[in-house]
Formats: structure tokens, C-alpha cells, sequence
């Protein structure tokens, strides 16, 4: 038997393909004395890694997925245990065919090599499969199959050739002690080894792993099915595991895989069935393995009709038969995407959880470059398991999207299409009245937010000769040219926008200056009442955020950032609070509520409400005051994200109610209309050229390329600043650029609204690649109305980056004529900032 | 020829069977359902038999009304009719009561059966009675172990073929006969697509036959103590050699 090391400097618990990367990676990163347990045996303990389907598909939607998969790819085949096969996605529809090509934008924004093809060529690449029922096929020569035990295996010899693992198998982790938030002891079934960094790569059972410690990781194990089918002559005559491009069956959300001399049917199609990490049998008491259920066969008949369409021929081949069907174990999240990096709850427990086979190594490689260095060269904005709120995190919340996310997986998921279970979380003060005002509600972090009002209608008629509508019903899915009403009534008169989801944190205390100092790019240390933009850096001088800080005080201040990313800007700042005490932290999120009150007439409107001194001399823009509306007391700040004279008005959150009616009612003869964040979001922010965490900013561009870079560099030392004087030094590689479209018009005369993540390509068609290996892609697409434009964000190195170069953009299979409006951060709309500062 | 087979929907273990916390049943929460070895062959001897011979193969269970699932999967297999007797004893005397009456029923509407066969025990309580119980109460001829099966002349008998230490029994049995057949006797299929998609939609007869209780109840289901596999380790790399050597002179080989 072997025996554990008493101490360790990090112990991974799971030795599936996340757990057993991680460990080589950190033993590649010069960690020594790390332990790897798992309470299976080895080299398959029964996690998901033993039963996956094993092939990769590197193209999806999200960059940084696609990123991670491509990284592990190189990974698998240095590990010599990937053969590449091709794969299709096939599409039986029109509706598909469209999200096909949509794919083949992707495909081409991140650099993949895929093709579309007819149904003739799918035919001559898979000639068992009746072509005669598909419309176009996405083709990427890429697509292999990998073997991740044996690629584990690999893993744990080499971290183990440099003396830095142990591995430990068949050993049970029964409980994870903590001090002071921090963890400090791992207790197992063979003794108990002390640790301060400990890694969950448990896979369905991390979240009962992580409340050992007092850490939620919010996933839930779900139950995907396949079968095996054989023995099919045409397949075993290949005398190889994989000799057929993979197909996916898109329609149907399936997919059939050749697996020596059978067809392997996978679906994604059949009810979510749900289990609880809790209630997965051990080891011993599983029929296959913990993690490969007993098949329920009513909930998979469908799906062989549906392959029985696709593959007729083999699958009707006389003596092939059913040989094995599993309802096989995965992990499935609020949102889909994995769960990566420190928890917000205990410092030292890192998650790798809700990791496919297709992102287990890359995930290990900025895993560890995440604990070495406190940053990765990925941006795993959408990734980190820290961009859950509280209420997200719950079990409900969970279960609940799980339930509904189950079929998206091979689905047509709209980029904005919402969710509609367990909805409601989050309600501002003001909720009734928007509910009132017919309000389309959509969700960030729980949060309801007005997306466009009902009751702006009228507005279509009074602004028709300036709105158009979208004529393609996908360019027209989740938005209404209200919004562009609503826009160009707040430009001419005075909108009220419900922003009560900002996150916001008071920092206070004799640290606070010299803390704000080291976490934020621009100079904090300015007078009492100054509202301060700024952004906010990671250690590689790439984007961790950007937000607007407030001094309250000498030794006060508030932080007032985006309601999408709260939750990680919070675990950030609080990550590098001082440990002497100096600085006291509180997330006021839930005691104040936010209008934006944006317009020409919003002085007017703000007056009839407050006797304090709303002018331009007594509140200049960007400062902030306290001053009381109706009774109510606010504080008030004079910026805007939508570039219009007016206020953000935060006030105590019982009182908002107040608030909103007091407004409402003195903007009546103003004319005031509630807008949405339709129009903060997208429309007001691009005619402003406002850049937007997530999308225009991530760890992956610096300020300098972002046009976000100060005049001066203030003497203090902050994070990043030693790449951010690099890149100023250094000037960009790319430059975020405002383009316009030439012409919307496709092939069939529809005009057409492309949308963001669509390449942007040269007017040869060839892709824009900077000397860093970026694509250029669009950042964020949406109406400018005011200016009677369509805008597009994106970053082009030069030569691109000129004002008045023509390009082209890609959009569901069309190339569109743009134009660089803009290189750099000069607005479009009131370059001066004129209206902002009356 | 009409065969029927009669099946049991028993549970399909892992590598420890666990026990509910009564005692008195398996713990069957995380685990499928099957029906054993010896009765997957029956199914397919069946289906073999009638693909030579020509006719109809029934399946008949006595089970919980989830037992449609193992009918279906002997459908699924080529079995061309199904019947549930529900039916919840444990009890061999029992099932086997219900299972006649099911089967007097059943060749009252349609005429005999030529040929009943059985899985040799069933694979959860092995009482190896139900098979035989039955063949008496129907006053037929019943061999178990039975490991092939001859149909030369239809209309009158049978050979049965039985493995023992020396060689093979052959029983020769007046039609009709029944026999409880082992694991062994022929390789099962798997079920093809369309066989499963055939048996999802065949309609299947559900019986309720009044019967007494039988003779045996459970009292406590017990674990065995679990054996224990000692492993030495004779040594690492070369140095391990000369125990090798050892070893295998003691135990012969070499």
C-alpha cells in the first residue's frame, strides 16, 4: 500500500483528464511536491473521462472555447494520442443550413480550416450515410479522436519523471479542513496530507468536494446518452478505431461516430436527466462504472429513428446489433461553460470542473498559469467560476438551467436569446413600474433588466422616416427597433434607464488610496467628489475590467462596475485587499438603486425635483454630489455611458420606488421616455464609441490597443504597469476601430444586420490577422441611430486600421462591404463630448 | 413450431451487490435490469428454432408491470409475442402456479406449445424449481442443464442435449416438452435498431392470474464476508528474477 506525503504544496484531487492535466502542468510550471489522489483506480478511476465519446470538434461560437480546444488539441497529438479523422456537421434543415454558416464565420473569426459543402461531397466523405436528406455540410478536416486515459497516463509519467507527483489511487477524500478561508488539510481515507492549494478536478462529484470545504461549485450531473452498434462490415474493413469522419446530425442534436467496427450513436437530444452528486454509486456498486448509468431505452428510441434515417444502410446491416448503451454521466453548469479558477469562497480551492475531453488539457496549461502567475494568456472571462453570483450558485438556480440548458448543446442558441427558467431573481425598486410600461425583461447576473418598453410603440410612428426595421427574422430575434426609438427620443428629449444591476463596492479606510492606486490604471488619488474611469489590469497588462471609481471621501470610495462581470471585478478586489486591515470592503450592491437619467432635458427634468444646484458650473461633468430628489437622497453623478447631458442617480434602494415616480413624473412634460439597456448597451455606447468589458475588452488587448491609454502614467506602481508602459512603448498591434457597413443588402435582396464574432476579412477576402496571430472579428455590432448608421467594432492592425479602408465582413455565408469610420476612440457621434458636458 | 419462453426481469449487479437497509432485497437504486444468461440463450434458441422450423415464439414473464421492459427487449431479439403475468412474490411455488395457469390460458385459445423453455435458475435467487414445477403441473416432460437442442421431426419430439464430467446425455422427449437450457447453449444476439424500433410498438397482453402464496419467504439477505486477495510483491525490475524463478519452480511450471 502506499503512503501519502504528510504535506504537500498542492493536492489534485481526480485523476480524470482535468485533474491529471492540471498536476503536469503545475509539475511543468515548477511545482514540486504535488499529490494527485482519486478514490477510483487508476489508469480509469470511473469519472466522465472513462466513458466520453473522445472526439474533438475544435469550431464553437466562443472564442475562448475555441481557444482552450485548439490548445489541447496540440497537446493530445504531442502526446501522440490523437488521430485526426475529419468531421461534418450536417444540416437536414433550412434553419440549420443558416447555423451552419453561421459555424463557418466562427470557423473563419478564430482561425479554424473548415469548408462548406454539399450534400455530394458529405456523400463522398461518408458513403454509408443517405445524402439524400441533407442540405449542406460544415466540414473540418481537423476534427480527431482522442484517447484521454492513455494522454493522462503520459501526463502523470512525465510530472512524475521530474520528482513532482505522487499519485495516489483508490484513495477517498473524506473531508477538507480550512483556517481562516484559507484551505489548510486534505483528509483521506489513508491519512491526511496538509496543503494550502487544493484543486477539484472531481467532475460530476466537485460540488461534493467543494462543500467539504464550504465552496459551491454550481453543476450537476446530467445524463447523456449513446449506444454502440455492430459489427458493420464497411467499418471493420478500415481496420482502425476511427476510419470515417465523424458526423454530426445536427438537426436532431445527435451525432455517430465510427468506434472500430461499430457506429456509435451519441444524443443531446432526449429529456435532461439529472442526478445528484451525492446519490452516483461507488466504484464497487456500479454496474459498468460510476459515471456510466444503466440505459434507459425509451428516452433514447427517437434518436434511432433518427440515425436510422442518416445511416441506413450499415445500420440495417444483418447481425449488427445493439452491443452497448449507456446513459453516460457529464457535468452541466447555469450557462454551459466550465468552471475554472480559485472559488470565491475559499482561497486555495481552485476549480477544473465541468470540463469536456476536447478542453481537459488546455484547461491543466492555464489552470496552473493561472496559479503560478495570477493571470492567463486566455481570457476565461465566461470560464471563471468566480462570474457566478450567490443566487446563481444555488441548487435551484442550477438545476434549473441545466434542465433547460441540456438541449442547447448541439442547438441553435441565439446570441442573445435569453433563458426562461427560474427567472425573476433580481428585481430593481422600479420593477413594477416597468412592468407596467410592457417592459422585454432581459437577464444579467439574476438581475431583470428592461431590454425595451411596450409603451415607447408610438415612438415607431414619430421617428419612422429614421428607424428601419430588420427584415431577416434571426437579425430581428431578441431586439425591436423600439430600441431605436427609444434611442432617438432620448437624444432629443430625456430617457430614464433602470441600471440598478451595477455591481458596487465601497472600499474605506487609511489603505484605500494606496490599494485603489495598485488596482486601477488611472490616477485615484484626485479630489473629493471626482468620478474616475478607469481600467483595471491584470498582471499581464491585459483587460481584468474597467469601472468608474467615486471618492466619497478622503479615505472613501465607491467602485461602480457592470452587472455581467460583478462577480468577478468583487473576487478581484477582494483577492488583493491588504492583509494588514487597512482597507474595509463592502459590496453595497444590494442597497442602492440606479436611474440614468440621459437627455437634453434631463437638467430640466432633475430641477423640477431637487432645489440643489444642478447647473453646469455647480455640477460639472465628471464629478459627483449628494443632492436630494423629492425627498430622497441620492447621489448623483454627472456622466454618461450614452454620451447625453444627464445623471447616473443612485439612491438607497427602498427609496427607488420614490425615485423613479418623482422622475417620471416631472419628465412629463419633458417629454421622458424609460429606455432600455438596448439602448445603453448597444446603441448610445456604440455611436460613443464606448468600449465594453467582455467584448471590445479582455486579458487579450491592452489599453494602448484599446485606445484606452492615459496621456500621463501616474507614479504609482498598479497592476500590470510594467507591460502597460511596454505597450505604450511599444505602440499597438492592433487598434480598436469603428466601421460602417457600405451595404446590407445579400444576394436574395434582403438587407441584413451582421452581428458580433463576424470575421472581418479584406476586401480580397482573406483574413486579417495581426502580428500577434489575432483574427480581426467584430466586437460588437448594433444601430447608431442618430447617425443613421450601422456600426461594427473590431481591432485591425495596420495597414487596416486607416480611416476610410475598405473591407469586408462575413454574415451567414455573405460577404458585406465595411468601411473604418473610426481608429481609435474618438466618437463617431459628438466627437467633443459637447452634449456630456452642457 | 410454437415456442414459448419464459423469462424473469432480475437485476444487473456492479462488482458489490448492496443490500437495502432492511434486508430483505437487493438494493436495485442504482442499477438496471436484465434478464440472466441462461434465459437470454433460451430467447435465442428460440428465435433460431422458428427461423428453421417456421413458427411463432411467445415470451411470457411473471413480474412488476417494469418487467414489459425485458419482453421488449426479448421482442427486440425476434420473439414475435409477449405476455405479463403481474405478479409480485419472490416465491418459486408461486410464480410457478401463475405461470401454469397464464400458460392453460393461454393454449386454450390458441393450442399447446411444443416446445416451453426456461432459464436453468434464475439469475438473482437461483431456486432452480420454477421450470420444473411448471413441466409437472402441465404433466410434460422436463429436462434442465440443457445445453443443445434437435428438433428433427417437429410434429413428434425433441433431443436434448446435456453436458456432464463424461461427455453428453441426449434426451430424446415426446412433443410437447419442456426444458430448462444453460448459458452456453447458442451466442445471443444483440438486438438490431429496427428489432428495438419493432418491439417498442408491439403490443403486449397483460394477465392478472389470483394465486396463492407459496412455501418459501425471505427472511434477512446477508453479504459474504468479502474474500480478500492477498498480492505479494516478489520485488521490482531484475531484482525480482530470482523470486520469480522460485516460485514457479514450486508451483511446477518450470
Amino acid at each position: 500500500m502506499n503512503t501519502l506525503p504528510g504535506s504537500a504544496d498542492v493536492v489534485v484531487i481526480g485523476a480524470g483528464i482535468a485533474g491529471n492535466s492540471v498536476a503536469h502542468h503545475l509539475a511543468q510550471a515548477g511545482w514540486r511536491n504535488i499529490v494527485l489522489l482519486d478514490k477510483g483506480p487508476l489508469p480509469d478511476p470511473g469519472g466522465s473521462t472513462g466513458h466520453a465519446s473522445n472526439f474533438i470538434f475544435p469550431v464553437d461560437h466562443s472564442k475562448e472555447i475555441t481557444a482552450i480546444t485548439v490548445d489541447s488539441m496540440h497537446q493530445y497529438e504531442k502526446l501522440g494520442t490523437m488521430t485526426t479523422s475529419g468531421g461534418i456537421e450536417i444540416a437536414r434543415s433550412e434553419a440549420r443550413a443558416e447555423e451552419l454558416k453561421r459555424r463557418m464565420a466562427s470557423a473563419t473569426a478564430w482561425g479554424i480550416h473548415s469548408e462548406l459543402i454539399s450534400p455530394a461531397k458529405v456523400a463522398e466523405l461518408v458513403p454509408f450515410l443517405d445524402s439524400s436528406i441533407v442540405k449542406l455540410g460544415f466540414w473540418t478536416p481537423s476534427v480527431a479522436v482522442v484517447d484521454p486515459l492513455q494522454s493522462g497516463a503520459l501526463m502523470r509519467e512525465q510530472a512524475q519523471a521530474l520528482g513532482a507527483l505522487t499519485v495516489s489511487a483508490n484513495t477517498e477524500v473524506t473531508g477538507i479542513d480550512t483556517q481562516r478561508g484559507r484551505v489548510s488539510k486534505v483528509r483521506t481515507d489513508r491519512g491526511d496530507i496538509d496543503t494550502d492549494t487544493v484543486v477539484v478536478a472531481c467532475g460530476v462529484w466537485s460540488p461534493r468536494i467543494a462543500q467539504m470545504a464550504g465552496a459551491r461549485i454550481p453543476l450537476v450531473p446530467v445524463v447523456h446518452q449513446l449506444i454502440d452498434v455492430g459489427p458493420i462490415p464497411e467499418l471493420e474493413q478500415t481496420h482502425s478505431e476511427i476510419g470515417y469522419p465523424i458526423v454530426r446530425d445536427m438537426d436532431p442534436l445527435m451525432y455517430e461516430r465510427q468506434s472500430g467496427a461499430d457506429l456509435e450513436i451519441g444524443s443531446y437530444a432526449h429529456r435532461a436527466i439529472m442526478h445528484e452528486p451525492d446519490d452516483i454509486p461507488s466504484y464497487e456498486a456500479a454496474q459498468l462504472s460510476p459515471t456510466q448509468l444503466p440505459f434507459t431505452q425509451e428516452d433514447f428510441d427517437p434518436q434511432m429513428e433518427d440515425a436510422l434515417e442518416l445511416f441506413p444502410q450499415i445500420l440495417n446491416t444483418p447481425g449488427a446489433g445493439i452491443r452497448h448503451s449507456i446513459n453516460g454521466l457529464l457535468s452541466l453548469t447555469p450557462d454551459g461553460g466550465p468552471l475554472l479558477g480559485e472559488t470565491p469562497e475559499v482561497k486555495g480551492l481552485w476549480s477544473a470542473a465541468s470540463v469536456w475531453i476536447k478542453e481537459g488539457p488546455g484547461v491543466g496549461r492555464l489552470l496552473a498559469e493561472w496559479m503560478t502567475h495570477g493571470s492567463t494568456e486566455i481570457d476565461l472571462h465566461s470560464a471563471d467560476i468566480a462570474r457566478f453570483y450567490p443566487n446563481q450558485r444555488t441548487t435551484t438556480h442550477v438545476r434549473a438551467r441545466a434542465d433547460e440548458g441540456f438541449n442547447k448543446i448541439y442547438g441553435i442558441v441565439h446570441p442573445n436569446e435569453q433563458w426562461e427558467s427560474n427567472r425573476g431573481q433580481r428585481l430593481s425598486p422600479f420593477h413594477p413600474r416597468e412592468v407596467e410600461l410592457g417592459a422585454t425583461f432581459f437577464e444579467v447576473g439574476g438581475w431583470e433588466r428592461p431590454h425595451w418598453y411596450e409603451s415607447n410603440r408610438p415612438l415607431l410612428e414619430e421617428y419612422a422616416d429614421r428607424i428601419s426595421d430588420r427584415p431577416h427574422e434571426w437579425d430581428a430575434r431578441w431586439w425591436s427597433p423600439i430600441i431605436n426609438a427609444e434611442h432617438l427620443a432620448m437624444r432629443e428629449r430625456v430617457a430614464m434607464i433602470d441600471l440598478t444591476a451595477f455591481a458596487q463596492f465601497d472600499v474605506s479606510g487609511p489603505g484605500a488610496v494606496d490599494y485603489l492606486q495598485r488596482m486601477a490604471l488611472a490616477q485615484v488619488d484626485k479630489d473629493v467628489g471626482k468620478a474616475i474611469y478607469t481600467p483595471i489590469l491584470d498582471y499581464y497588462g491585459g483587460f481584468r475590467s474597467d469601472l468608474t471609481i467615486i471618492r466619497l471621501g478622503t479615505d472613501s470610495f465607491r467602485i461602480i462596475t457592470g452587472g455581467a462581470d460583478g462577480a468577478r471585478d468583487k473576487k478581484w478586489f477582494t483577492d488583493h485587499l491588504p492583509e494588514d486591515g487597512s482597507v474595509a470592503f463592502a459590496d453595497v450592491t444590494s442597497a442602492v438603486c440606479t436611474i440614468g437619467l440621459w437627455g437634453p432635458r434631463a437638467r430640466d427634468v432633475l430641477s423640477a425635483v431637487t432645489e440643489d444646484d444642478v447647473s453646469s458650473q455647480a455640477f460639472p461633468f465628471g464629478t459627483a454630489q449628494h443632492i436630494t430628489v423629492d425627498g430622497v437622497p441620492t447621489l448623483a453623478l454627472k456622466i454618461s455611458y450614452v454620451g447625453d447631458l444627464g445623471w447616473e442617480l443612485h439612491a438607497p434602494f427602498e427609496q427607488g420606488l420614490r425615485l423613479w415616480d418623482a422622475l417620471f413624473e416631472a419628465g412629463r412634460e419633458h417629454g421622458v421616455v424609460p429606455a432600455g439597456i438596448g439602448v445603453y448597451g448597444t446603441t448610445g455606447r456604440l455611436e460613443k464609441g464606448y468600449r465594453l468589458m467582455g467584448a471590445e475588452l479582455e486579458l487579450e488587448y491592452n489599453p494602448v490597443e484599446a485606445g484606452l491609454a492615459l496621456p500621463k502614467v501616474k507614479s504609482p506602481d498598479f497592476i500590470g504597469k510594467e507591460p502597460y508602459l511596454k505597450a505604450r512603448e511599444h505602440g499597438p498591434e492592433a487598434t480598436l476601430c469603428t466601421l460602417t457597413m457600405d451595404d446590407h443588402t445579400d444576394s436574395t435582396g434582403v438587407r441584413r444586420y451582421p452581428q458580433a464574432h463576424s470575421p472581418i476579412l479584406t476586401t480580397t477576402g482573406d483574413r486579417i490577422v495581426d502580428s500577434k496571430g489575432r483574427g480581426a472579428y467584430v466586437t460588437s455590432a448594433g444601430s447608431a441611430p442618430t447617425l443613421g448608421e450601422y456600426l461594427l467594432m473590431g481591432y485591425l492592425p495596420a495597414p487596416y486600421a486607416t480611416e476610410g479602408t475598405g473591407l469586408l465582413v462575413e454574415y451567414m455565408g455573405e460577404r458585406y462591404p465595411v468601411t473604418v469610420a473610426r481608429a481609435g476612440r474618438t466618437p463617431l457621434f459628438d466627437p467633443d463630448d459637447e452634449r456630456m458636458k452642457a | 413450431m410454437r415456442v414459448l419462453v419464459c423469462i424473469k426481469r432480475v437485476p444487473a449487479p456492479g462488482g458489490k451487490v448492496l443490500i437495502t437497509e432492511d434486508g430483505t432485497d437487493i438494493d436495485t437504486r442504482h442499477l438496471g435490469f436484465t434478464i440472466g444468461p441462461h434465459e437470454e440463450c433460451a430467447v435465442e434458441e428460440a428465435v433460431q428454432l422458428v427461423a428453421e422450423h417456421g413458427g411463432h415464439v411467445t415470451v411470457l414473464t411473471a413480474g412488476p408491470p417494469e418487467a414489459e421492459e425485458q419482453l421488449r427487449y426479448a421482442l427486440s431479439m425476434g420473439a414475435n409475442a409477449g405476455v405479463l403475468v403481474e405478479h409480485g412474490a419472490h416465491d418459486p411455488q408461486a410464480t410457478a402456479t401463475a405461470l401454469t395457469e397464464t400458460i392453460r390460458t393461454l393454449e386454450s385459445e390458441d393450442g399447446n406449445f411444443d416446445l416451453i423453455l426456461f432459464g436453468n435458475e434464475s439469475a438473482d435467487v437461483g431456486n432452480y424449481q420454477v421450470g420444473i414445477r411448471v413441466a409437472c403441473a402441465l404433466e410434460r416432460p422436463v429436462v434442465g442443464g440443457i445445453k443443445g437442442i434437435d428438433v428433427a421431426d417437429e410434429s413428434t419430439h425433441v433431443l436434448l442435449h446435456r453436458e456432464n464430467a463424461d461427455g453428453v446425455e441426449v434426451y430424446q422427449a415426446p412433443l410437447p416438452a419442456v426444458a430448462a437450457v444453460k448459458e452456453g447453449l447458442n451466442l445471443p444476439r444483440y438486438p438490431s435498431i429496427q428489432g428495438r424500433l419493432r418491439a417498442k410498438k408491439a403490443p403486449l397482453r397483460t394477465v392478472q392470474p389470483k394465486t396463492a402464496p407459496g412455501g418459501l419467504r425471505t427472511v434477512q439477505l446477508r453479504q459474504p464476508p468479502e474474500k480478500q486477495h492477498e498480492t505479494v510483491v516478489l520485488g521490482y525490475g531484475a531484482d525480482a528474477a530470482d523470486s520469480v524463478v522460485d516460485l514457479l519452480t514450486e508451483k511446477g511450471v518450470v
